[in-house]
């Protein structure tokens, strides 16, 4: 049946707010928005590059309900997320979050995420996609109890050199002793908030989580609070910016879910994604393992690279060359980095001879005034993340 | 002190036993772990009324063939078989009863002989094909290596040998039906009702289910047609026990396995039912796949794709056995007591057997079974009280577990419709009765410990044949847990009384074992 009609009556189409969507939709002058997940969140509220410095510089905060969240508890929910993930889950103890990555049995990447050791043996999966369905077949065998609780918890990302200081004044008390990865239950004005240090950002930040109930009061007082530390809320574009800063991947942009792939040879590993250091061959069977255990031992396909692209041109979507004349690979994710000062861009390039590439040249197609040209730039290939402040790893953090 | 062997065999059905024989032969200490008293799994002989005993899953062998009575040197084990061939017997009351078989000139006359042998003489050359794949372990169709592309190549080659025609013509039948391959060939309703039976006997199909030529090919085999053992199939499981202890197989009975151990994601032992481990550097598991990975093994030795394919292996049996006691022989059809020493089948035509089917399909029993039948005192006296008799009955299709479990009343209900129909095919025969077993699949699961209560242990179907049987990356015997092998009918080439996967599975152990000390 095709419906007829959006007003409630047969199959209800329209994305879904946000429990924030009163705060959001009124901040957002620009009226420019997208779906996530099948929610209505903002694409920028005034000015995309703005709200990005307002991450880098001061507090920006992001509302990031849609993301999915599991609960995950029972029993065997430990066995069960450590068969599930790769890296080794026992090593999380309550109160901490672990980024984790898991596999099909291909050793392919289905998801990345954040898993929230709540309470001893109680779980929450964070993820950029769904799951249900996997994550169900994963459970058999095991006496553990899944939940989609997606609609029973709201959050915000609160991120920035000053979100600590504006967490501080919210009355998050001790939120200054709060160790990157740690997470901490709160009253906060007789709400119970549960905080994260964790981002998307690769700075100091924190995720606040709620109830909906109080999503409209928590915004407020956060607003509030962090009046004189340069508060603002930030959207999908600013925080786009700031992750490919920060050098994280993001599943459906720099791989696609494995679940969802049809073609061969589509699908990257960890070690294709530049997360080996989630792979723990050394524990007891995971999903994926077998396969893993054999790249290890004999290299991967792929490798994933995070490039200086010299040039005033971002490499969108360019071809990557190494030293032959056929490209190597592509871009993946890109932007002229503010904080860089020049063009990064996170790829995928096939390995030669089961040898990494060391430098690359990226094919970059442009459009001027309708007509195209194209420029080849020499890219650098760097180790880390392009932007990696000291304060994101300092408990407390430098005051600001 | 935990006691260490080189392999141990779980489950001493068939399979395991001739696995258990091949490896101590080759000159590794083997014990078998049973979790009943005695040997034979499903292929036993049960005393089921003081006095009457039967083979309690299935009447016939089908698949044995004479080389694997010699290489298990099962005659000198005390092993008879009975000499006669067997045809079968097409029987619904009032009608002339139809025969099939190497003699069909013998038989009551009909209009369809011709076509029945030309018939016959097309499967048996097409089921040679089929019969052929057995012999070797499957290829692995994502390794590439030169031994998997050799035995493809093998393949490839069997099947141009056939011929053009015969080639075309399998490729074109074997993902169909029988139903309708039937009607192209045959006008007789009781011929092409028997028939159909074969193709669906033990399987969750109707006549008009898509593959059921491949049951139908795989049944027929080598063609050698159904024998019978004296002393019944449990005859042929002590003789099999008796040659794996001459090999120096140790065989324990009542010794269930609570768990398949691991260690260092390889199998290295058993846990018993009473707590006691038992170490060997291999396991092989004659248990069904789903028991072997799901319960003994367990989920989290395994990855959840794989997990996800073992679970939804489709292994519902819906075959029930009727044992009859009876205290005379009812009355021959047409008079002619030969009727009753064949394989007797009731099968009134093609439809009867799809509308048997259609309830099963909705987890309920058929109203009017159709009915594989023999009455085996005749060969083997020795299995009743003096002039007395046992008929046994194979009825489809009862559900694995109708959704309201078998009551004694759905039971009941089951069984005065297996009686209705025994009755439509030897009238008379209800005066004769002086006691009966039902077996519904669910309590063959529960007796044999087959999950499901699946006669091959898994349907045979195209998606669990060959390459994905039981399935995908665990088609080779090996599992994905190293040292941990399957050797049940499950694994390729599948059910009936055969010894052929416990044979192939052997050598796969073996073939593991020259790699580990190679490398």
């Amino acid at each position: 049946m095709i419906p007829t009609s959006t007003t409630g009556k047969g199959l209800d189409l329209r994305s879904r707010a946000t429990p924030f969507h009163e705060r959001t939709a009124a901040a957002n002058i620009l009226n420019h928005w997208h779906n996530w997940q099948g929610f209505t969140v903002a694409d920028a509220y005034f000015d995309a590059e703005l709200e990005y410095f307002a991450v880098r510089n001061a507090t920006g905060v992001f509302d990031l309900s849609p993301m999915t969240k599991y609960r995950i508890g029972g029993p065997d929910a430990l066995a069960y997320l450590d068969r599930l993930m790769t890296r080794d889950m026992t090593r999380i103890k309550p109160g901490r979050v672990a980024y984790a990555v898991w596999c099909n049995d291909a050793g392919k990447v289905i998801d990345d995420g954040t898993v929230f050791h709540l309470s001893e043996g109680d779980y929450r999966l964070c993820s950029q996609e769904y799951h249900l369905e996997w994550l169900t077949a994963a459970a058999l065998g095991f006496d553990v109890h899944i939940e989609d609780e997606t609609d029973a918890v709201a959050a915000l990302a609160v991120q920035g050199p000053t979100s600590c200081s504006v967490l501080q004044q919210l009355g998050v008390t001790g939120i200054e002793q709060l160790e990157p990865f740690g997470l901490m239950h709160a009253q906060v004005r007789g709400m119970d908030v549960t905080v994260s240090r964790t981002g998307f950002t690769g700075d100091l930040g924190y995720e606040l989580w709620v109830a909906p109930e109080h999503a409209i009061a928590l915004w407020d007082q956060l607003f509030e609070a962090g009046r004189l530390y340069g508060i603002r809320p930030i959207g999908g574009n600013a925080l786009e910016m700031a992750r490919i800063e920060a050098g994280f991947i993001q599943a459906g942009k720099d791989f696609l879910p494995a679940d969802r792939i049809v073609r061969p040879g589509r699908a990257r590993s960890p070690y294709e994604l530049g997360l080996g250091w989630l792979v723990h061959l050394d524990k007891d069977n995971f999903n994926g393992r077998r396969a893993l255990a054999h790249e290890h031992e004999h290299g991967s396909r792929w490798q994933f690279v995070q490039l200086l692209v010299e040039g005033n041109k971002p490499p969108k979507d360019a071809y990557l060359y190494g030293r032959g004349k056929n490209p190597v690979g592509f871009v993946t994710s890109c932007l002229w980095s503010p904080v860089a000062k020049q063009n990064i861009a996170l790829g995928t390039v096939e390995r030669t001879r089961g040898k990494s590439h060391t430098s690359l040249i990226a094919e970059i197609d442009y459009q001027r005034e309708m007509h195209w040209s194209t420029v080849r730039a020499t890219c650098e290939i760097v180790d880390g993340p392009f932007f990696d402040p000291a304060r994101r790893r300092q408990t407390p953090p430098e005051p600001c | 002190m935990t006691e260490r062997t080189d392999v141990i065999v779980i489950g001493a059905g068939h399979n395991g036993l001739t696995c258990a024989t091949l490896l101590a032969r080759a000159g590794l200490r083997v014990i078998v772990v049973e979790r009943s008293a005695h040997a034979g799994g499903m292929a036993d002989t049960r005393e089921f009324a003081p006095g009457f005993r039967v083979s309690g899953c299935g009447n016939f062998l089908y698949h044995l063939p004479g080389q694997f009575l010699d290489q298990m040197r099962l005659i000198s084990h005390g092993l008879t078989m009975d000499p006669r061939p067997l045809d079968t017997v097409a029987l619904n009351d009032g009608h002339a009863p139809r025969l099939i078989g190497l003699r069909a000139s013998d038989g009551t006359a009909h209009s369809d002989m011709a076509a029945l042998d030309a018939w016959s003489e097309r499967m048996r050359r097409l089921a040679g094909f089929i019969d052929q794949l057995g012999n070797a372990p499957p290829p692995r169709l994502h390794q590439s290596d030169r031994h998997n592309k050799m035995s493809l190549a093998r393949i490839g080659l069997a099947l141009r040998r056939m011929g053009r025609d015969d080639m075309r013509e399998l490729l074109r039948i074997v993902g169909s039906n029988i139903y309708d391959l039937l009607n192209e060939s045959l006008h007789d309703d009781m011929l092409k009702g028997a028939l159909a039976l074969d193709a669906v006997l033990g399987t969750q199909m109707g006549p008009r289910s898509p593959g059921s030529v491949l049951t139908y090919l795989h049944r027929l085999g080598s063609g050698d047609g159904p024998r019978q053992p004296i002393g019944g199939l449990g005859a042929l499981s002590n003789a099999l026990a008796d040659a794996a202890r001459e090999a120096g197989v140790q065989i324990r009975f009542d010794c269930p396995v609570r768990s398949i151990d691991v260690q260092a994601r390889r199998a290295c032992g058993v846990t018993l039912g009473n707590g006691s481990v038992l170490h060997a550097q291999q396991v092989v598991s004659a248990a069904d796949p789903k028991t072997t990975l799901l319960q003994l093994l367990g989920a989290r030795h395994l990855e959840t794709g794989f997990t996800r394919r073992v679970h939804n292996l489709r292994a519902k049996g819906t075959s029930a056995r009727l044992h009859i006691a009876l205290k005379a022989l009812p009355p021959a059809p047409s008079g002619r007591e030969e009727f009753l020493r064949q394989r007797m089948v009731f099968a009134p035509d093609m439809d009867a057997v799809e509308r048997a089917f259609n309830p099963v399909k909705y987890g309920d029993a058929s109203a009017e079974p159709v009915l594989e039948m023999a009455l085996p005192t005749l060969a083997d006296p020795a299995l009743a009280p003096d002039g007395q008799h046992v008929l046994a009955v194979t009825a489809q299709y009862a559900p694995y577990r109708p959704p309201h479990g078998w009551s004694d009343a759905a039971r009941a209900e089951y069984q005065s419709s297996v009686l209705g129909s025994v009755e439509r095919a030897l009238p008379g025969v209800g005066a004769h009765i002086v006691g009966t077993e039902l077996l519904v699949p669910d309590d063959i699961e529960t007796i044999y410990g087959c999950h499901g209560g699946h006669w091959h242990h898994g349907e045979l179907a195209l998606d669990q044949f060959l390459f994905t049987r039981p399935v995908a990356f665990a088609a080779q015997y090996a599992t994905p847990v190293d040292d941990l092998f399957l050797c049940s009918a499950g694994a390729h080439p599948g059910g009936h009384i055969s010894g052929r996967p416990g044979t192939l599975a052997a050598q796969a152990v073996l073939a593991a074992r020259g790699n580990r000390s190679a490398s």
